[in-house]
């Protein structure tokens, strides 16, 4: 059935690995020399051969049935630094190279250098930090020690926050410094806590530190200490209420095409490592009243950033909000996890792995259809939309189909992902994180309802656009949109994915 | 008191006072000093712990006075805390240049704004 060159690139194993780290860094390198004229395409190539370096480590792992390792310069942890790809790792490469390569096709217009005109600075800088992100993102998701972690953090950070400010207006400016103050707060909490673990157990790497955990009786404090600065770091750079100041203006002021990577992708890399010292490094310690204030926290962000969604005036600060909301959903993880049988706990985070992909692709394909309207109708006010659909029929189905993946009507990856978590929460006996969720669908629901009011309302003549946006632009906000929505309809065996490198020994210390 | 404990301490007021400016000062000038404050004392916990030996050349077993692994750390944090510093600055200074404004509070600008054809 397979042709004998996927069976040899799939036989390359941990080797496979180190493509994914590769292709972004190489092409950061290469746009030195090229400059932003020629960038443009050559990013593009990289990102199509880095979706296919995700799907070729996606495959091996599936086809393994057990996690990659890859030893840079064969020395092996403690001393060295080790990669490794497992369910979770394969997850998060493929949906960045997917929205990555989405986001490269929709800004070859806004970004890319037109034969015979002059390169802009901002169409340099926009590959170059595009690139940078989709490094971190790779990092984030192979890395396998702690500092090497806090750098693929750093290097997602410095490649983020300049998306931001990438028109250089005074508000946009403000957003990325007030993000860049949040963030730098949140890396300076992991690295203490990353010390305080170097300190107690004399090492970085996960697995060696998450057996050490299982062995130590009692727990020392240090870790505890650690563990808490680093989780709240990582809250800060995730955005979760209350650490979430920074995110509507960042998210809402940034270019279409570097919202849709920020919201989509972006806050997902933190929220990623947070799961990795959880799930991975002490899973002892989600039974604990940690995993709770997690999971309220989520609570909370859901219930206010669907609210204020409601009251914003603007589209594209409602779409911000609506990922305040969104991202409350994946800290229900925790307590779920907790309350489950380590078997059940598995399913929780499979729920939680695809509400991620499942908002990531929603929200990629909203902030692009979003850019869109708004830069054909020169500005955004939700109340001024009368007739767009009209003008704009495509954008504004991708922009509502994007919205109904965010409800969670019944094929999206939102509606499994909202299933999967609500056994556990209705066997364990804490029916309020499945009351939370409903009401934040029902308020998902409202704040489209009244942008899709305004879109829809009456049979007025279609507004005069200032620019009709390109056919493939929209085209790409679609098919974004259409993939979360179809995400449900994917086969059980896909799904199993990310239960690959969870065995029962990880998940012992569960009850 | 021992010399691991008095540089441990040290490292704990730095990173106190450090988040106590990032928090409670409006400039954003003074926000990125003390960000600098909190990554010396995070250094200087580095140092402690190499001092105190152990860690990965205890556990490779060759033995146990000082440890070089955090030093080599310690570099790599220092390289990026210069980075997040650089990068702060230079949007700060932009900030400045375009709207006379150095803290993020959302009252008016403290100084006039310059005309409006600078702008652009």
């Amino acid at each position: 059935m397979s042709p004998a060159w996927l069976a040899d690139v799939l036989a390359l194993g941990g080797d496979l690995l180190v493509v994914p780290l590769m292709l972004p860094v190489g092409g950061l390198l290469l746009g030195l020399v090229l400059g932003g004229r020629h960038l443009a395409r050559v990013a593009l190539a990289l990102m199509v051969l880095g979706l296919a370096a995700a799907l070729a480590v996606a495959a091996a792992v599936l086809q393994a049935g057990a996690p990659l390792h890859y030893e840079l310069g064969g020395w092996s942890a403690p001393l060295g630094v080790g990669l490794k790809a497992d369910g979770l790792s394969a997850v998060l490469l493929l949906i960045s190279a997917l929205v990555v390569l989405a986001v490269g096709i929709y800004a070859q217009r806004p970004f890319g250098v037109a034969p015979g005109t002059a390169e802009t600075r901002s169409s340099l800088a926009f590959w170059m930090l595009l690139l940078g992100v989709w490094a971190g993102l790779n990092t984030v998701a192979l890395g396998q020690d702690l500092f090497t972690l806090f750098v693929a953090l750093e290097l997602l950070t410095f490649s983020a926050v300049p998306l931001v400010a990438l028109d250089g207006r005074a508000e946009t400016l403000t957003a990325a410094l007030r993000y860049l103050l949040f963030a730098l707060l949140g890396s300076v909490l992991y690295l203490l806590g990353a010390v305080l673990f170097y300190g107690t157990f004399g090492t970085l790497d996960i697995a060696l530190l998450a057996t050490a955990i299982r062995g130590a009786d009692p727990l020392p404090p240090a870790l505890l200490a650690a563990a808490s600065l680093m989780t709240v770091g990582l809250l800060a750079k995730t955005a979760l209420f209350p650490l979430h100041l920074w995110l509507p203006p960042a998210h809402a002021g940034a270019p279409p095409a570097a919202s849709a990577v920020l919201s989509a992708l972006v806050v997902k890399g933190s929220f990623f490592l947070i799961v990795r010292i959880w799930f991975d490094l002490m899973p002892m310690l989600l039974t604990t009243t940690a995993a709770q204030i997690l999971g309220a926290l989520g609570v909370a962000a859901i219930l206010y950033g669907g609210l204020l969604a409601l009251r914003q005036a603007r589209l594209k600060l409602l779409v911000a909000y609506s990922t305040l909301a969104q991202l409350g959903y994946l800290f229900l993880v925790f307590p779920l996890a907790a309350a489950s049988e380590a078997a059940g706990s598995v399913d929780v985070l499979t729920g939680g792995m695809l509400q991620l992909v499942s908002h990531a692709l929603a929200k990629a394909g909203m902030f692009l259809a979003a850019g869109l309207i708004a830069a054909s109708l020169g500005q955004d006010q939700i109340s001024a939309l009368g007739g767009i659909a009209r003008a704009m029929p495509i954008t504004v189905l991708a922009f509502g189909l994007g919205g109904l993946a965010l409800v969670g009507l019944e094929p999206s990856g939102a509606y499994l992902a909202k299933s999967l978590l609500d056994g556990p929460a209705a066997a364990g006996g804490q029916w309020w994180w499945g009351l939370a969720m409903s009401v934040g669908g029902l308020l998902t629901a409202a704040y489209l309802i009244r942008v899709f009011y305004h879109a829809l309302a009456g049979f007025q003549l279609p507004p005069s656009l200032k620019r009709r946006p390109a056919r493939y632009q929209e085209l790409i906000a679609l098919a974004l949109a259409l993939g979360a929505l179809l995400l449900g309809l994917l086969p059980t065996e896909l799904l199993g994915l990310v239960e690959i490198g969870r065995t029962g020994v990880e998940l012992g210390g569960l009850r | 008191m021992s010399g691991t404990t008095l540089f441990g301490l040290c490292g704990a007021a730095l990173v106190g006072l450090g988040l106590y400016g990032l928090i409670c000062h409006p400039g954003v000038l003074r926000k990125i000093l003390a960000f600098n404050l909190i990554g010396s004392g995070v250094f200087l916990l580095f140092g402690v712990i190499a001092k105190r030996g152990g860690g990965a050349l205890a556990a490779a077993g060759a033995g146990v006075d000082g440890d070089p692994v955090p030093q080599a750390l310690v570099i790599t944090g220092l390289v990026v805390a210069f980075a997040a510093t650089a990068i702060a600055v230079a949007l700060l200074l932009r900030l400045v240049e375009l709207g006379g404004r150095d803290t993020l509070e959302d009252e008016a600008p403290r100084r006039a704004p310059p005309p409006p054809g600078r702008r652009s």
